[in-house]
């Protein structure tokens, strides 16, 4: 079981980041919104795993997407923040309870669902274009961009939990 | 000293988080900075491959279009040809004092960018064609950017959609030349500063590049200008500039080089230098 679960993982790693690369960065709707599906790897990652290793992961994750993407490290930084803050946001989302493995993400009810991910997808893109425009007086264009793509993500990543959860 | 290491042990996630988050800005910062951030970049082996790959598939998609501008462009080009045949008709090329400075390779765009605000184009051109970093990339119709980051089979350049991107221009008509920036609004429009205002401006005029900057040669087509203003403050004029390529869907680039270009560079900077 601990064994498939490191499987998955990797796997949804490495799909996530080739789909996110390969299709999803030259999707540019309405001219430049474009979803961010690869942050379902940090929500969906062991609730209870190693945060070290998730903040680490995370890091490793964000940096392919700065290869790519010739950004820096806009990605990595937003990656490793939204994987620190995550146990806050499990805690608000879904209780104390979800230390003790009783709490699945797929299993979860909407609101909780909603709160979670939206919320977790909102810091991960305002820091992002945060730190890739990087410039006060354009604040209008991060909050503009972090509000579109955000919801953007979130519909995506909504399709995919239920696109993969086993009910 | 226990108490130290226990600090640490408590900490770890935060620490970790810490010093990951405060290396990811170091390296975007840098990445602000001209070319000083080798080290990430799509120009490596890996990802080089792999857009190789998905461009392999992709150029299918749009070959129509690619094929008309392609022929637009030869049949722009021997028209100029048979042009400059019949108007100078006799002369023998001994003659003519070599001005072979420039060097033209061909490439193919592997990824492009256009919809955020720091663009780059990869291409499948590298160091082992001759590619170096500072070399202007043009496209059929005018300007693309310019060369940042070279591996050994993959190039990238940093786009004229680049709020980075500082390249000088002229205008066709009376020389007068300005700084092309953009201002990450719309993927067809970029912006011409530091033009004075005795400079006659009119819409439609052609901006060219000036040649000044060793990386393009002049004469370049950029764009027309589409739009202008006064600047409230300063004795400038606000030029909007359509561009002549459609960064959305470039697909073959050629990279110019100029031969002198490091000598040029090196006066300039020992000119800097005695400053």
């Amino acid at each position: 079981m601990w064994n498939n679960e490191i499987l998955q993982n990797v796997v949804r790693f490495i799909v996530l980041a080739l789909l996110q690369v390969l299709l999803l960065d030259h999707i540019n709707f309405l001219g430049y919104i474009n979803p961010y599906l690869y942050v379902y790897f940090i929500l969906l990652f062991p609730l209870t795993g190693n945060k070290a290793l998730l903040i680490f992961l995370s890091f490793l994750l964000g940096l392919t997407m700065d290869t790519f993407n010739d950004s820096g490290g806009i990605h990595a930084g937003a990656s490793v923040f939204i994987a620190w803050v995550r146990p806050v946001m499990l805690k608000f989302s879904f209780g104390v309870s979800y230390e003790y493995n009783t709490v699945k993400v797929s299993s979860a009810s909407f609101s909780q669902q909603l709160f979670y991910i939206l919320g977790m997808v909102l810091l991960h893109h305002m820091m992002l274009f945060a730190l890739e425009i990087f410039n006060v007086e354009q604040i209008l264009l991060i909050l503009k961009s972090t509000l579109f793509s955000g919801v953007f993500s979130t519909i995506l990543i909504f399709c995919t939990l239920y696109l993969f959860s086993r009910k | 000293m226990q108490q130290i290491i226990d600090f640490f042990i408590r900490n770890k996630n935060f620490l970790l988080f810490f010093v990951l988050f405060i290396t990811a800005v170091i390296v975007t910062v840098n990445s602000h900075s001209y070319h000083k951030n080798r080290y990430v970049s799509s120009a490596n082996f890996v990802s080089g491959s792999i857009f190789s790959l998905k461009s392999s598939v992709t150029d299918y998609f749009d070959l129509k279009e690619q094929n008309e501008k392609l022929s637009e462009e030869n049949r722009r080009l021997r028209s100029w040809l048979q042009n400059a045949k019949t108007s100078i008709p006799e002369i023998d090329s001994s003659h003519i004092s070599t001005s072979n400075n420039f060097s033209i390779l061909g490439a193919r765009v592997i990824n492009n960018s256009f919809s955020k605000t720091k663009n780059q184009i990869t291409l499948d051109q590298g160091r082992k064609e001759g590619v170096v970093i500072d070399m202007g990339v043009i496209s059929s119709e005018g300007i693309v950017g310019i060369v940042s980051h070279v591996s050994e089979n993959y190039a990238s350049v940093q786009s004229v959609l680049n709020t980075k991107s500082q390249i000088v221009a002229k205008f066709k008509k009376s020389n007068h030349f300005g700084t092309l920036v953009w201002n990450a609004k719309k993927p067809n429009i970029v912006q011409l500063k530091e033009i004075p205002r005795i400079a006659p401006v009119a819409i439609g005029d052609t901006i060219v590049t000036d040649g000044k900057s060793a990386i393009f040669p002049a004469g370049i087509l950029i764009g027309t200008v589409k739009d202008f203003e006064i600047e409230e403050v300063g004795d400038y004029y606000r030029i909007n500039v359509e561009l002549f390529t459609d960064m959305t869907s470039v697909k073959f680039v050629y990279l110019v080089s100029i031969k002198d270009a490091a000598d040029i560079k090196e006066l300039e900077k020992e000119a800097q230098d005695v400053e």
